[in-house]
Order: structure tokens, then sequence, then C-alpha cells
């Protein structure tokens, strides 16, 4: 710890004389700016393990068209939060949402990080929050629809609900605790995608006319696994590149053993409860326990001690199968379970701040089992439960515009010939043997 | 004996599978084809180039029956595959000379049944 500091206290010194000609009033920190730099590398690097889950949880003939969406909705982000996002989200300190420094213009950062820096970090934010929607709305969406719900989920619906919390908005004044955004960016990506998936309605021959649900395989299993390892990594800047800086690194080190023992024990309770239920240890979704794990973890990461982290991904990733198996029971077709995931887990990993959290680690109050009682926990359920219902009324009202707009779903016959050819004229696995019958 | 062969259209396979249940007619062989009857084709575009597909992908599907079983299984191949458009697909019945099943060397419509 020691050595970090004083290492950190050179570098400050040695590019103090630099730094001091371009910006005068400003000293960076630059340990700190490395950390969040690379944080938000690898949070953005957390795209390519969504694009590779949704791809393989997809049939073949819908493989490119899922690719083209996680692609855009990445740029579309970018450019949202750029123009409007951040000054929405961190602009000013008013209660409902940011006021000022639209473009990034006539604004700073927080202390010792550069904007540009954290922006980055905060983009990357974004656009996970963004991506979560294309797997729940898979294989029926209309590309078009899919562009425009991008930009306004990321220049505008998230950064709402991110000021509440993170931008000084009125959560952050009632002592609200998500760390990393098991509620901003998790419960927010998942319940849009509940509605979204909820208005589109099932995939054509998902459901028979009795209710009892069809089997409509992923095409390439081993694509969804390398896409949750990615996952798995990218959380690694995720939760503890949320510290935003490196100047007490047991914290980052506690938010990192956090991070792992849930994704860990979250695949491990949810291949438990499936082997259970369903006779077999199912691979998919054993890695949405995975998953489940590490958004539970999200919120209390920093809060927790190890061992409460594992009984949290347990819960997360017991809850994430009922999930699956309650959205098929009420005809709700999730193609890769991002609803069970985000949202679900989303919510439970907020509320496990209050369950958990202890004042010790940096909580605000501490959890109902740590003597706390139910104040923290009425706190967390208060802020997860207007951030989703803030998200389900205003994605609402979003989705049904496009849809009046523009249309959301593609027609039946360019469903049943898969959205590559429809959408882009292409397949993805030209010249290959592949089953296009379903 | 006679084996009919059908040409559908791939994404009226879950159809076609399901009419040919209800009408008690569990064995059938299926293949993924490329082919063209008087459907046109679509244009396809890979990094900027347009050509016209030509050949298209259909389903085979071959199912050897006994001569009761024929128009049963005819009429649920149409239920699930017509639509009444252009490239719905054919059914070809043609006669069958022999039948074995390898596991016991029966013949005939015994070993089709």
């Amino acid at each position: 710890m020691k050595t970090v500091l004083v290492l950190g206290n050179i570098l400050i010194i040695l590019t103090a004389p630099a730094l001091a000609e371009t910006t005068p009033a400003t000293t960076y920190n630059i340990i700190d700016t490395f950390w969040v730099l690379i944080a938000a590398f690898l949070v953005f690097f957390m795209q390519a393990g969504f694009a590779l889950v949704e791809a393989g949880l997809v049939r073949a003939k819908n493989a490119a068209n899922i690719m083209m969406k996680n692609l855009l909705d990445f740029c579309l982000a970018s450019i949202g939060f750029f123009i409007f996002g951040y000054a929405i989200m961190f602009g000013t300190n008013d209660p409902l949402f940011g006021k000022k420094g639209w473009f990034l213009m006539d604004i700073q950062g927080p202390d010792g990080l550069p904007l540009f820096a954290f922006w980055m970090f905060q983009a990357a934010f974004c656009g996970t929050a963004a991506t979560i929607v294309s797997g729940g709305m898979a294989e029926r969406m209309k590309f078009t629809s899919y562009l425009i719900y991008s930009f306004i989920i990321s220049a505008f619906i998230y950064p709402i609900i991110g000021h509440w919390t993170w931008g000084g908005g009125w959560l952050a004044g009632l002592d609200f605790h998500d760390f990393a955004g098991s509620t901003v960016v998790h419960a927010v990506g998942g319940f849009t995608a509940l509605v979204g998936t909820y208005l589109l309605k099932p995939r054509f021959g998902k459901y028979n006319s009795d209710g009892s649900p069809n089997l409509i395989t992923g095409h390439n299993m081993p694509l969804v696994t390398l896409g949750v390892f990615i996952l798995w990594l990218g959380w690694f800047g995720f939760n503890p590149g949320s510290t935003l800086g490196f100047s007490d690194p047991e914290v980052v080190s506690r938010i990192t053993i956090n991070t792992n023992l849930a994704a860990a024990a979250g695949a491990i309770a949810a291949m438990a409860t499936a082997w259970a239920k369903f006779g077999k240890p199912d691979l998919a979704l054993t890695l949405n326990g995975a998953l489940a794990g590490l958004v539970g973890i999200t919120a209390p990461c920093a809060v927790v001690n190890p061992m409460n982290a594992i009984y949290i991904g347990i819960l997360a990733g017991i809850l994430c199968i009922y999930g699956v198996i309650w959205l098929d029971k009420l005809k709700i077709d999730d193609p890769v379970g991002a609803f069970p995931v985000h949202g679900l887990c989303g919510i439970f990993g907020t509320l496990a701040v209050g369950l958990f959290g202890q004042i010790a680690f940096g909580a605000p109050n501490d959890g109902l089992f740590y003597g706390g009682g139910f104040k923290q926990l009425g706190i967390q359920a208060l802020g997860t439960f207007s951030s989703v219902g803030f998200t389900v009324i205003s994605m609402w009202i979003v989705f049904k515009a496009i849809d009046a707009l523009f249309g959301l779903r593609v027609t039946e016959n360019e469903e049943l010939i898969g959205l590559d050819i429809g959408e882009h004229g292409m397949e993805s696995y030209s010249g290959f043997q592949i089953f296009i019958t379903e | 004996m006679k084996l009919i062969i059908a040409i559908i259209q791939p994404h009226h396979l879950p159809a076609v599978k399901k009419a040919l249940f209800d009408a008690q007619v569990y064995k059938i062989t299926v293949s993924n084809v490329l082919g063209c009857g008087e459907e046109k084709g679509y244009a396809e575009t890979y990094r900027g180039v347009m050509h016209e597909v030509e050949l298209l992908k259909k389903v085979r599907l071959e199912i050897a029956v006994n001569e009761d079983f024929v128009e049963p299984t005819i009429a649920a191949i149409i239920n699930g595959a017509r639509t009444n458009n252009v490239g719905d697909g054919k059914i070809f019945v043609t006669d069958l000379t022999e039948c074995i099943r390898i596991r016991t060397g029966e013949r005939g419509t015994r070993a089709i049944g």
C-alpha cells in the first residue's frame, strides 16, 4: 500500500510541470487516472462478451443481425452520451437531472481525474445498459427501431437514472448505495428488455396454443461460454474500477475477490438448481447463473465481506433460474434471459446492500443481518423500485412511440427467413451446412 | 409401398412435422437442400457487392409409407406447407420396390410399419 502511494506521488511530482503548462489549476492523480482508464477499457470489452453471448443463444439465421445490434448500440451510446448523456447525468446537482455540459463543454471531471477519462469510463457503463436489451428483444425486432431505441436510452433514460444515484440527484442525498450499478445499469437494462420483449410478443412458434413452450435452441454454445468469460473479465473493470481511484488498494482488492466469488457461487448455485429441476447440469443456465452472481454483487461489492459475497452469488444464481421458469410460465419470450439475469438480480443485488452491508466496509448503515434493522433495506428498496418504475414507464412510452412511427417487429415472413437475410441481405455462415429450418 | 418425397420451404418444417405427427406418421428423414422452382431468388449483398441468389434453401422430406398412409401423408404435408404462394414446394410419390429393417432383417410392409 505504501509503495503504491509513494510511486503515485513521484509520478505526480514528475509530471506536474508538464500539466501546469496546459491546465494551470488542475492536478491529476496519475495512478487513479490510469486505473480508471484501464477499467474503462475492460468495461468496453464487455460489449464483446454481450455480443458473443447473444449471438450464441440465437439461431444461426439471426446471428449477423444481433452482432450488428451489439456493434451499433455502443456506437450510438458513445455519441448520445457525448452530446446529451453526460450533461444530464453529471452536469449539475439538481435532484432530477443535470443541465450543463452538453457536448462536454464548460464542465470539469471529478477531483483528480481528467474529464475525458471519467467520461470514457461512464460511457462504457452507458453502453452496457443499452446492450443488455438487444438480447431480450432478439430475433424479431426491426433494426432501424433498435437504432432509435439505442440512442434514446443512452442519451436520456439511462443518464437520468444514473444522475439520481451517481450524479448528485435525489437518491444520492438519501444514502442510497449502488456501488457499481446493480440498479443503475443492470436493472435499467433488464427492465427495458422486459418491457421490449413484452411489447414485441413471443417469437413465432415459441409457444403452442395451449401455452406450452417450444424449444428454440441457440446455435453456438462455445460462443456463449467465451462471451461469459469475457464478461467475467470485464466485470473486474466494472466493479473494482468504480472506486474511480487506487488510493485504497484494500477496497479495490475486496471488490475484486467479492466479484469473483459471487460469479463462481452464482454459477454453482444455478447449475445445482437446474440439475435438481431438469435432471441435467444445463450449460446455458449455468452461464446465466455466473452472470446473475456478477449482477447481484455489483451494488454491494464494496460493503460486504467475501463470505457474504458467496451468499449473494448463490441467491442470485437460484433467483435467475426461477426467473427463467416464471417468464416461460407467463409466456414472455426472453431469448437470452436478459430479464432474469439483469432485471431480477439487479434488484436483488441492490437490496443485498440493505441485508449484508456493513458500516465497517463503508456502507451508509449496517444491513438487516448486522443489526442495522430495516433502515438501509428501506432506502435500497425505494431507490431500486423508483428507478425501475421510471424505466418501465418511460421505456413503455418510447417503445410504443417507435412502434407507432416505424414498427417494432419485422414481418412474419422475414422472421421465418431470418433477420440476417431480411434486414442485412447476408448470412452469417455462408457456405456452411447449417439447419435454418426452425 | 410408396416413397413420398417432398420439397418444402425450410420455415414450414415445424408445421409439417406437427401435421404429420397428428396424422400418425412418425418416421421421416429430413435434409437441407438447395434448389429452385418457379420462385424467384432474392438479392444478397456482401461487403457492398450485390448478387442474385438463384438456388434457394429448401428442405427435403423422405417418407416411406404403406398404401393406406399415402393420402393422409400427402394431406398432412399440404396442410403444413401451403401458403398459396409460389415456392410452397412439391410432393413426389414413387413406387418403392423393397424395404428392409436392418436390425431384424424384416422385409416389405412389415419393415415400414
